[in-house]
């Protein structure tokens, strides 16, 4: 285990530069995935607004 | 044929006239050499050695700035909308064009640029290619320019931002340019580099036209 | 009929961002899955079943993570041309759509390309840069995906910013070719004789096995990214139409 992890004194290299890809693969595909859902509630939101806007203009729905 | 020299008469007579505009790139590039020799410790040997290189990289630089607003002023007063319309084809007044901005920008560097290397302490070997790599290659980089001006003209920001979109294009004629009078500078043959840099003009001269009658199109429709 | 007329069948349907976004999810999710669990094999096979090289020595073990993110970076650049020229010709609203899409993914593998390399140059070559033909591409693609994202930013009006985009795209493909020219005449000029990259005719086969893996594994899971950012996008440009108005309320995301 240690010898896989020291991988003869070249360790710092390797594991640094697999630790840099796999970020970058988790941003890759982290990103989007947020961007939905954050892109899904703000729709969502928009959609509620409309619906409440209408209701509201709708004659002889005053309280 | 009517039409080029029409248009550059036009352009080079604009550029004359607003003489501090014209002039600003070259007295950007004679600052940069200053600022480049003080910033060394002076005309040392070590900066002599890189002096053709040097005024290349400075050459490029001043050659960007003077053509990344070549549109601009054009496009403001609507001069570029009518070009548009009228002038068929658009090749020749584009190049009529890209040719009054390289004259007024780019032809002085021909003779500020030797002089500039031998501020620097370069050699005085090897000044004829240094002028005749410049002659090849700041056309081209000005074609290339004119594509970077013509894709943020209307944008309200260009400036540094065409410079970042077509600097990327720029590295085969610095390469080749700055290439053939390093080699020149050390008593090498320049004669592959320079070859190159006419083939470099011939394709920038064929093909950056047309990208930049298109950019143009594309900032006017819109 | 025939195959042409398939083709034309399929690329009307893939033009309509409504009939793409109906028929992606599954695609997505499986292109993720099956991505990730092959960069898993392909990098866990690299760093504990394959002998070290003889000259390299362990570190030799990064060009399994160096070269699939450089390769992607290059394909989806000439990607995003091949979509700028379609964008250009047929005003193919997807095409732009899927440049929006790509491009963040391929500045990010090609900035991950770049960071391997320059570490698995510190102890095979004693420093992170060299000045090589290829570390100076790489370092010039990165610019251009930064440029395709800046033009667009700059540009104020939507429309004319993606067609400004996809020729930007068009002309960086046809300056790449040159530009890699000149840069392999410089590097032979320029490079000192101890650092010897690109003469590695033959890699031994014991590594090809965990390369392709994974090189595979990093285009199916940036695929898979790329759809998802796609489906992002397309939900963006159509919200204001029915459909997607039904599929947000549906619940389903």
């Amino acid at each position: 285990m240690t010898e896989l992890l020291a991988m003869d004194g070249h360790g710092v290299y390797v594991w640094s530069a697999y630790g840099l890809s796999l970020l970058g693969l988790i941003v890759v595909g982290a990103w989007p995935l947020a961007s939905m859902r954050m892109l899904v509630r703000r729709l969502r939101r928009r959609n509620r607004i409309a619906a409440r806007d209408q209701a509201a203009s709708a004659p002889g729905d005053e309280s | 044929m009517s039409l080029l020299a029409a248009q550059f008469g036009r352009d080079l007579l604009l550029g004359l006239r607003t003489r501090a505009d014209a002039a600003n790139p070259l007295v950007f590039f004679v600052l940069a050499t200053l600022l480049l020799g003080l910033g060394t410790g002076g005309a040392g040997a070590e900066l002599g050695d890189l002096a053709p290189g040097a005024i290349w990289v400075l050459a490029l630089f001043a050659n960007m700035l003077g053509v990344e607003g070549m549109f601009r002023r054009d496009a403001e007063d609507g001069t570029l909308t009518q070009l548009l319309l009228h002038a068929r084809p658009l090749f020749p007044a584009l190049i009529g064009k890209l040719a009054a901005n390289w004259l007024i920008c780019g032809a002085p560097v021909l003779v500020l640029g030797p002089g500039a290397a031998l501020v620097l302490g370069g050699s005085s070997n090897g000044l004829g290619t240094l002028a005749l790599s410049l002659l090849l290659g700041t056309p081209a980089l000005t074609l290339l320019g004119a594509i970077g001006a013509a894709l943020t003209v209307n944008t309200g920001r260009g400036g540094l931002l065409a410079l970042v979109l077509v600097l990327p294009f720029t590295v085969p004629v610095l390469v080749f340019g700055a290439g053939a009078s390093m080699a020149a500078a050390g008593g090498a043959s320049a004669a592959f580099p320079l070859l190159m840099l006419g083939a470099l003009l011939a394709a920038a001269l064929t093909g950056a036209p047309f990208a930049v009658g298109k950019a143009l199109a594309i900032a006017e429709e819109g | 009929m025939g195959i042409w007329g398939w083709l034309k069948h399929k690329y009307h349907r893939a033009g309509s961002p409504r009939w793409f976004f109906a028929g992606s999810k599954g695609w997505m999710v499986g292109l993720y899955i099956f991505g990730a669990a092959l960069i898993l094999i392909g990098s866990v096979w690299g760093l504990g079943f394959v002998p070290p090289e003889r000259y390299q020595g362990e570190s030799s073990r990064i060009l399994f993570v160096h070269v699939p993110a450089v390769s992607l970076a290059q394909t989806i650049y000439i990607a995003i041309a091949v979509a700028g020229l379609v964008f250009l010709v047929w005003r193919m609203k997807m095409a732009d759509l899927f440049i929006q899409a790509v491009a963040p993914i391929g500045m990010v593998m090609t900035a991950a390309g770049l960071a391997t390399g320059a570490i698995w140059g510190m102890p095979t070559w004693g420093t992170g840069w060299v000045w090589d033909a290829r570390i100076i591409s790489t370092l010039v693609l990165l610019l251009l995906f930064f440029g395709l994202m800046a033009l667009r930013e700059a540009v104020p009006n939507p429309d004319r910013g993606a067609r400004a985009v996809a020729l930007l795209a068009v002309v960086g493909v046809v300056n790449i070719p040159i530009i890699q020219y000149s840069v392999e005449w410089f590097a032979t000029l320029h490079q000192p004789e101890s650092i010897t990259i690109g003469q590695r005719p033959t890699i031994a086969a014991v590594y090809l096995w965990p390369l392709g893996i994974n090189a595979l594994g990093y285009y199916c899971f940036a695929a898979g990214a790329a759809i998802a950012a796609l489906r992002v996008r397309i939900l963006h440009a159509e919200s204001g139409t029915e459909w997607v108005r039904e599929w947000v309320r549906g619940g389903d995301e």
